[in-house]
């Protein structure tokens, strides 16, 4: 006889699982128990929203599901927002949740939450286990939902009494099939071809790289892609790390707050071909007029994104390795137009952000572009949201590391966690976290987590004593009028960082910043290094 | 314009909700919503009348074939189907009215299923526009309650949906 928590343990063993993410309660107890005896590494966090990043973090990494576990009720519900991050960028994650008894369920009891109707529209599919029987089934399906088609989260919820019931055996599925879900991942043929042709027949087309082309690990072929072809990439923030910053081909991150000469290509372009990303209204602010201006070859693992934002040409659903194989195989021979190119480098020239500097204090920008050279080839930066997200977003030269960041749902506070995640997925790499002072806050408590886990993660903070981005919407829209946007110098971080048992220092000149830098890159020890910005230093220009 | 839509979905708890859920969050709006299981227990069969434009209703199918329980969503082409909805109508009647609603039902091909001294009630199986047209006609005497089923549909000849 064996436990429904013991199966659980069993699946997630299974299912190669290594490391969770998680919080514990009564509800999921009886699975604590069992995982106390596996040899998963469980992370314990000191909030669950952070297990839910930390998971991210780690499927970002180790391009596997993320797991991430929470009791019912509040530590269900706490969850909520790192699932919605998850849905959001599309990453895989797997969400347990323990859950009152079956018996119990709907008499709002103590710590009951529906936490399957709550995370109804943040999740890819979810389940309420009513049978012990179900639970391999269940997580064998949930992996599988969570890892292929678009990648996403998916709960699963389970009544304390189905980890406690006993069942004679347990075996785990060797396949799944469920009728409702057949992502098609071919490319088709025809579509292929018909994108060749109109590649062919353009004379100004550029690639729009998105998450899609990373979470499908197609970022080597897209990278041919554009080589043979000599076809200018840009990128939306999902998409950055498709190509190595420095590449000659890439022009850089699109939209609002993206780069000027990306922007002005997208402008003069008459084909784009877009590459796993959604062309949400930060990519392109005014979807129709992109639609008249120019045609467009949509390429995406999920078909109701085809035709959502934008009016496409030729719609391509499929895998990105897929139909990026059928491109280069089809468009042998074809390079884009020696004027184009050009057109393109002379944008690339004359089309770059500027940058002011403020005597006294950090520049963010200039010391974000520094910092990529400080770091190794393969390093992973993750940017939390705000101004800091933009400077890092814009600056940091990728070679062939990554750049995680919620470039979809924007939570702030995902950075430290999802660095947490990273560096259990990645332990080699470097690890950096870009947050500002607001962000920080949201998740410091997680510094915790960093020492106890003994974790070499550097984290920088960019601090204006602000909520620097509604601080410049309010400047730039609102008559400068700061309402709720003005922190105040407390706490004083280094000394915070200290008591967590994490060294920390405090710089105000990229020059004091970096010589810190180049020291602490050199151990591997936590470290936060506190740099004060202005507070007038824009996102962009 | 309105759609039709057939849905073919697993037979379990919690696939309504996840599918109205879709409706309200995704701002699509329905005219009717039918359920039922078919001839396969494990699969229920749902017709979705919707108003909108072309790019609305492709949004609402792609959207719901997202769903994992979703099995199969088919758009019913019109003039290529026949579509019922069944309604029964409670008509304020007197004594002396009621002759003519029982006309009127006998003309619309409506049965008369219950008789009450001030009122009777009508059932009706038939398309949308006709249960309009009946609404209409036994509106003057005055409408006490309606209760429709939403409209169920299915393809005309051999054609079907799964």
């Amino acid at each position: 006889m064996i436990s429904g928590a013991d199966i659980m343990v069993k699946c997630l063993q299974a299912e190669g699982v290594d490391t969770v993410f998680g919080y514990p309660g009564a509800t999921i107890c009886p699975f604590y128990d069992s995982l106390y005896d596996s040899d998963i590494k469980h992370i314990l966090v000191r909030q669950e929203q952070n297990a839910a990043h930390a998971a991210s973090g780690y499927a970002r990494a180790s391009m596997k599901p993320g797991v991430c576990v929470a009791t019912s009720g509040p530590g269900a519900t706490n969850l909520i927002t790192g699932i919605a991050t998850a849905y959001c960028d599309s990453i895989p994650i797997i969400a347990i949740t323990g859950q009152v008894k079956s018996d119990l369920l709907g008499r709002d009891v103590f710590q009951e939450a529906d936490i399957t109707g709550a995370c109804e529209p943040f999740t890819k599919h979810s389940y309420l286990v009513s049978r012990t029987e179900d639970i391999p089934r269940i997580f064998k399906e949930a992996f599988h939902i969570a890892s292929t088609g678009r990648p996403g989260p998916v709960l699963i919820d389970i009544p304390m009494d189905m980890q406690t019931n006993m069942i004679e055996s347990f075996s785990y599925p060797e396949s799944v099939n469920i009728r409702g879900y057949k992502p098609n991942t071919k490319g088709h043929t025809i579509q292929v071809k018909k994108a060749v042709e109109m590649i062919k027949q353009s004379k100004r087309p550029i690639i729009v790289s998105g998450g899609g082309v990373l979470s499908s690990g197609a970022k080597l072929k897209l990278q041919k892609f554009a080589e043979i072809t000599q076809i200018p990439v840009l990128s939306t923030m999902m998409g950055i790390g498709v190509m190595p910053s420095e590449h000659p081909l890439y022009l850089g991150m699109l939209g609002t707050h993206g780069r000027r000469c990306a922007n002005k290509a997208l402008h003069e372009t008459d084909l784009a071909i877009v590459c796993g990303a959604r062309l949400g209204d930060r990519a392109i602010a005014a979807p129709d007029q992109m639609s008249e201006r120019t045609k467009i070859i949509h390429i995406d693992i999920d078909p109701a994104e085809i035709g959502k934002n934008v009016i496409v040409d030729v719609p391509i659903v499929g895998d990105m390795n897929n139909v990026l194989r059928g491109l280069i195989e089809n468009i042998e021979g074809y390079k884009i137009e020696d004027e184009w190119d050009a057109e393109v480098k002379d944008l690339k020239a004359h089309y770059q952000n500027k940058i002011s500097t403020f005597e006294g204090y950090v520049e963010p920008r200039t010391l974000i572009g520094k910092l990529s050279s400080m770091l190794k080839r393969k390093a992973i930066l993750c940017a939390d949201v705000g101004q800091n997200q933009i400077w890092c977003a814009n600056n940091f030269k990728i070679r062939e590391g990554r750049f995680f960041t919620t470039g979809g749902m924007g939570t702030m506070g995902y950075s430290i966690p999802a660095a947490i995640g990273a560096k259990l997925g990645l332990s080699k790499r470097d690890v950096v976290v870009v947050c500002g002072d607001g962000s920080f806050q949201m998740s410091l408590n997680e510094l915790s987590t960093i020492v106890q886990n003994d974790l070499n993660i550097k984290i920088i903070v960019m601090r204006n004593y602000r909520l620097g981005m509604v601080r410049e919407l309010q400047d730039n829209m609102y008559n400068k009028r700061h309402s709720a946007t003005i922190l105040n110098d407390k706490p004083d971080i280094v000394a915070l960082a200290k008591a967590y048992g994490i060294d920390s220092a405090e710089v105000s000149s990229n020059e004091d910043a970096e010589k810190y830098i180049g020291k602490i890159v050199e151990n591997d020890k936590p470290f936060v290094l506190v740099c004060r910005v202005h507070p007038d230093t824009p996102s962009i220009l | 314009m309105k759609y039709t839509l057939s849905v073919l979905v697993e037979n379990q708890a919690g696939v309504l909700s996840k599918i109205s859920g879709l409706f309200s969050r995704r701002g699509f709006n329905i005219d009717s919503l039918a359920v039922g299981v078919t001839s396969d227990p494990t699969v229920s069969r749902i017709t979705i009348v919707a108003d909108g434009d072309e790019y609305v209703v492709e949004q609402l199918e792609k959207q719901l074939n997202k769903l994992i329980p979703v099995i199969k969503v088919k758009r019913l082409v019109d003039g290529e189907f026949i579509s019922r909805e069944l309604c029964l109508i409670k008509v304020h009647s007197p004594a002396a009215k009621r002759f003519e609603i029982i006309k009127i039902a006998e003309l619309m091909g409506a049965k008369v299923v219950d008789v009450a001294a001030s009122t009777i009630t009508l059932e009706f199986c038939d398309t949308t526009d006709k249960i309009a047209t009946l609404t209409d006609l036994v509106k003057p005497y005055g409408i006490r309650e309606i209760v429709r089923t939403g409209t169920v549909a299915i393809d005309k000849g051999k054609n079907s949906v799964s």
